[in-house]
């Protein structure tokens, strides 16, 4: 088995290669069809829990605050960035509701909180219970977590009503700009191959 | 002629998930086999990749057709109700003169993932057909179909906050139609589909020849 552990296969192409030991920030490509295969980062577990930390901040503000308010001949109308799950919900579009719910609320929550349970106890050098079935949660909730699109649906939203109303951006668009910030700096601080490689010696 | 070594040659598969190598189990066990490092199943290529990839893309073009002709939303003011479809949408944008932000709806949520169902489709009929035809390019066209594929989703989110800032009564309303639902269900079927095909089949056609 140790002379597997040395080999890594495309996971686009098949084509195995042998591991070398790389310098930080360098990043192996597969020769064959050029997919990336494994990169090496600086102290990868204390930035990405640094990070998952400002993200989880970031999200209980974006979340508990005003997102947006709307004013129209004197009346206002304030929202939440949950506002428009609800408004699904209440009209019974159920489908919808639950698609916005987890790309911009979910998702991205078990994908903070997911990382932050896997990688604090390996840094103090513990196995969390489940560890290898909660990170590859996190591995499919990077597909599925969509803040960033739902940032450009929010932009598209604005320009549509500008002309109609006043619109006031509220704390937590903000903060939901920085959350997106955070945690893609935490995506790339991550070193997917360093997490299993710990777990792995830890177990 | 160049052998490539390739992990499903030299008797092993890859993890999906932590990309451990090990070794292929005999084929008489029944059941599935399990990564031993983080558990996730393990398989040779994706179960079934071509069947259930044409069968997510072919759910995706039939409900293109309602995503394309059905109001995503209806703007009521005053009442006065103005059905909205994808184009239409885009075409008030550049009536309004908001020429970049019509050229990025556009680009999202037709351009997208009309190219996303045209790539998977040639995809699939190259891999069928044993193409030899640069495996390299076509590679990376799937790598960027599934990256590209969840910011079609651009229009869904903007109905979510526009139905959620303007619900004044009477004066403005505006209203989800049953558009969007079919047009959401075509981003997240080609999603799907790009997920269950495996690009590993496109050299596997490479290398039946060499």
């Amino acid at each position: 088995m140790a002379a597997v552990h040395t080999l890594i296969a495309c996971h686009e192409c098949d084509l195995l290669h042998r591991m070398h030991p790389l310098h930080y920030g360098e990043r192996a490509k597969c020769s064959r069809c050029g997919a990336s295969l494994y990169a090496k980062k600086r102290d990868s577990f204390e930035h990405t829990i640094i990070l998952a930390l400002a993200s989880l901040i970031f999200f209980t503000i974006a979340n508990v605050f005003p997102f947006m308010t709307f004013e129209l001949n004197g009346r206002v109308q304030e929202s939440l960035l949950s506002t428009g799950v609800k408004e699904f919900f209440d009209r019974e579009m159920w489908a919808l509701g639950v698609l916005v719910l987890c790309a911009s609320i979910l998702f991205p929550a078990l994908k903070i909180l997911g990382m932050l349970y896997v990688l604090g106890p390996l840094e103090l050098n513990k196995r969390p219970w489940h560890a290898a079935l909660v990170f590859r949660m996190v591995e499919h909730c990077r597909t599925w977590a969509m803040m960033d699109v739902y940032l450009l649906g929010v932009i598209v939203a604005v320009v549509k009503l500008s002309d109609l109303a006043n619109l006031v951006p509220g704390v937590a668009i903000y903060s939901f700009v920085a959350l997106i910030l955070t945690l893609a700096a935490a995506d790339s601080a991550l070193d997917i191959h360093a997490v299993w490689e710990k777990m792995e010696k830890i177990s | 002629m160049g052998f490539s070594p390739t992990a499903a040659r030299s008797g092993l598969m890859s993890c999906h998930a932590c990309h451990l190598l090990s070794p292929i189990p005999p084929l008489s066990s029944e059941g599935e086999a399990i990564c031993p490092r983080c558990g996730a199943t393990l398989h040779l290529r994706k179960p079934n990749s071509i069947s259930r990839t044409w069968a997510l893309l072919i759910a995706a073009y039939i409900l293109y057709i309602p995503a394309n002709l059905l109001p995503v939303m209806t703007v009521i003011s005053f009442g006065k109700g103005e059905a909205d479809t994808i184009l239409s949408g885009v075409k008030e944008l550049i009536h309004a003169g908001m020429m970049p932000i019509a050229l990025l709806v556009f680009f999202a949520s037709i351009t997208v993932p009309v190219l996303k169902l045209l790539a998977l489709t040639y995809l699939l009929l190259s891999v069928q057909y044993k193409s030899q035809w640069r495996p390299r390019e076509r590679t990376k066209l799937y790598r960027m179909t599934e990256v590209v594929g969840r910011w079609s989703m651009i229009d869904i989110f903007m109905i979510s906050i526009l139905i959620a800032l303007v619900k004044l009564d009477a004066v403005a309303t505006i209203e989800p139609g049953p558009g969007a639902i079919s047009f959401a269900a075509v981003v997240i079927l080609t999603m799907f589909a790009a997920m269950s095909f495996d690009p590993r089949l496109i050299w596997d056609s490479i290398e039946e020849k060499t």
